[in-house]
């Protein structure tokens, strides 16, 4: 659907994205994720028509769109700012792209009422655009946009305007929506949460490149290196020994979790006999009173944060760099745990990722 | 905690307001005064000093004369400063600032020394004095007030709006009459008319440049010589003093409209 070949744009010296390789497949929720100046917003301008890349080429359904403008692109966007037309109402900020179409009255009609009511905005047809709230402005530039029936729909920070509650639910939407209209929706987001809740794949961006494609669950459980892995949610590093290493896995030691074998990264070079290990905070659980696993390592609380449904640990372990960071759900009283207290913590050996530096 | 003001402060806010509009306001006074000399005491109501205007023929093709320069000046400096206003808050270009800041130089630059320099080129290019070098005179001193009115209007709506039309399939043209000039015809309008009041009331660069076909500041600039005249005058001055008074509140409230308007778009970040 979407193929970028080798794009790069740069200013001068200094290269806002740098040789981007990706193929973005028909009817998927895909999303660039990366910290601000990252590079995913102008790559996402780059397949809007809005900027042009220095080197590289930009396929949308097999032809090049280097060099097409923005106004003859199968492709429309939501913005940040929504953009919606001040002088217009609602109707008429929906019926602006279609005015080019030169359809007929009725035909124009259904199609703003039928994209009205895909964002639930009936009956608002007529409202001004200084009378809209924050979320209705998004509905209003999401309408705008799929009354076009574009092959690629562009959403940039489109929720970052929202309060937390309306956000969450309008993820929700967005994902359903798509899912009913099945068009390519490319998503450029700062909020790893957002990504992970809503896409089904994630490219994670940092200083102009692309450092990792998968699906979410893949990425947050696979990171290549630990960056990605502390960019999606929070992660303990522990340093481990390289005592063994075949093609596709290694065999690592270390002073709590004794020797772990674990899947090899794609870029992994072994470092002076030396990895860095990587386990999330919510694969480590409490050993209560005599409970007893095969895998288990022994601690000391020295700090606790306490969340409403959840309580942070911070666990000291003999032998590690830095404490390992907990996370529990506060059903079994997590949230008691005193801090000084001797603590014992499972883990599965399978959560344990060898991470790239 | 809101300080009280020196309890002297009021009484000088007064005197300066008189100082300022109590000249002005004898205008209309005497205008309507029944005696050949504006003096006190007032020697009773009349419109006739009015009624002489109308069958002035002198004064009449004077008035013709202003409007006609006035609304040339109006139009060329409004479409100068839409380009020149599109520039300055759209692109980035070499030279912009000082650029921007020559634009501006005429509103600091003596009057005096505008005129007589502009009488000096268009002599050597060889034009003729007429309402044609009135015009281009005038332009120059309204270009600065315009592209101070368009450049709000520019700048207040975001880049975002031009760039969603053509998203949605619209022409850079189309993007321009459907978006931009909606967004910043307050601001264009009101350009239009603050060009064409100052140009209205101008008289040195008027007076260095016009040949034999005077403006209206010009006119009563002549008629100031003969005393019988002045109350003709008066009323002539009252009636410019309320159409700029006009002018200028529309183009202010156009003004504001335009900035208001431009300022509920989606500018959620400001």
């Amino acid at each position: 659907m979407i193929e970028l070949r080798n794009v790069t744009r740069s200013y001068g010296a200094f290269k806002a994205l740098d040789a981007a390789q990706l193929t973005i497949q028909e009817g998927e929720f895909f999303s660039l994720l990366g910290p601000s100046g990252c590079g995913k917003t102008t790559l996402l301008r780059m397949i809007a028509g809005f900027d042009t890349p220095t080197e590289g080429s930009i396929l949308i359904d097999g032809q090049d769109m280097v060099g097409t403008p923005a106004n003859r692109r199968p492709t429309n966007m939501v913005f940040q700012s929504y953009a919606i037309f001040p002088h217009l109402n609602v109707e008429q900020n929906v019926a602006y792209g279609l005015k080019r179409l030169k359809l007929s009255q009725t035909e124009e009609k259904r199609r703003v009422d039928e994209a009205l009511a895909m964002v639930e905005l009936r009956g608002l047809g007529k409202r001004a655009a200084h009378e809209l709230s924050g979320g209705q402005r998004q509905r209003v530039a999401l309408a705008r946009a799929l009354v076009m029936r574009p092959k690629v729909l562009l959403l940039d920070e489109p929720l970052s305007a929202l309060d937390k509650k309306l956000r969450e639910q309008m993820q929700v939407e967005l994902r359903h929506l798509q899912k009913s209209v099945g068009i390519t929706f490319v998503l450029v987001t700062h909020d790893q949460y957002e990504a992970l809740a809503m896409s089904d794949r994630i490219a994670v961006m940092f200083g102009g490149k692309i450092a990792q494609v998968d699906t979410p669950q893949h990425i947050y459980q696979h990171p290549v290196n630990r960056q990605v892995a502390d960019f999606l949610g929070g992660m303990n590093f522990i340093r481990a020994k390289i005592v063994g290493e075949d093609e596709r896995a290694i065999l690592v030691e270390t002073a709590g979790f004794g020797r772990v074998k674990t899947d090899k990264p794609g870029h992994f070079r072994s470092n002076g006999g030396s990895a860095t290990l990587g386990i999330r905070p919510e694969r480590l659980r409490v050993l209560w009173d005599d409970e007893q696993s095969r895998h288990e390592v022994a601690g000391t609380v020295v700090d606790r944060h306490y969340f409403g449904e959840v309580t942070h640990l911070v666990v000291e372990i003999p032998g590690f760099e830095a404490p390992l960071s907990v996370i529990e759900t506060n059903n079994f009283g997590a949230d008691d745990i005193p801090v000084g207290a001797p603590i014992r913590l499972a883990y599965d050996p399978d959560a344990l990722v060898a991470l790239a530096d | 905690m809101t300080r009280r003001p020196a309890s002297w402060l009021p009484i000088y806010a007064a005197l300066y307001v008189a100082f300022l509009y109590a000249p002005v306001l004898l205008l209309p006074l005497f205008s309507v005064n029944n005696s050949a000399t504006p003096t006190l005491p007032l020697a009773g109501f009349t419109w006739k000093w009015y009624q002489q205007l109308a069958g002035n023929r002198e004064l009449v093709s004077a008035a013709w004369n202003s409007l006609a320069v006035g609304l040339a000046t109006a139009v060329l400096a409004t479409l100068l400063g839409i380009c020149g206003a599109r520039a300055v808050t759209r692109y980035r270009f070499r030279g912009k600032r000082p650029m921007s800041g020559l634009i501006m130089a005429p509103l600091v630059l003596p009057e005096i020394i505008v005129a007589i320099s502009l009488l000096l080129v268009m002599l050597a290019f060889g034009l003729n004095l007429s309402l044609v070098t009135v015009t281009l005179g005038h332009v120059l001193i309204c270009l600065p007030y315009s592209m101070v009115v368009l450049m709000s209007g520019f700048d207040g709506f975001g880049l975002s709006l031009e760039e969603a039309s053509a998203d949605l399939g619209e022409t850079a043209f189309g993007t321009f009459r459907r978006v931009t000039l909606p967004m910043v015809a307050p601001a264009i309008l009101s350009s239009l008319l603050v060009s064409f009041t100052i140009s209205f009331d101008e008289f040195i660069v008027a007076f260095f440049l016009s040949g034999t076909d005077p403006t209206l500041p010009i006119y009563i600039w002549g008629q100031l010589r003969f005393a019988s005249r002045l109350p003709a005058v008066l009323a002539l001055g009252t009636i410019m003093l309320i159409g700029s008074f006009i002018l200028v509140t529309i183009a202010e409230i156009l003004r504001r409209r335009a900035v208001r308007r431009t300022q509920t778009d989606g500018c959620l970040f400001v």
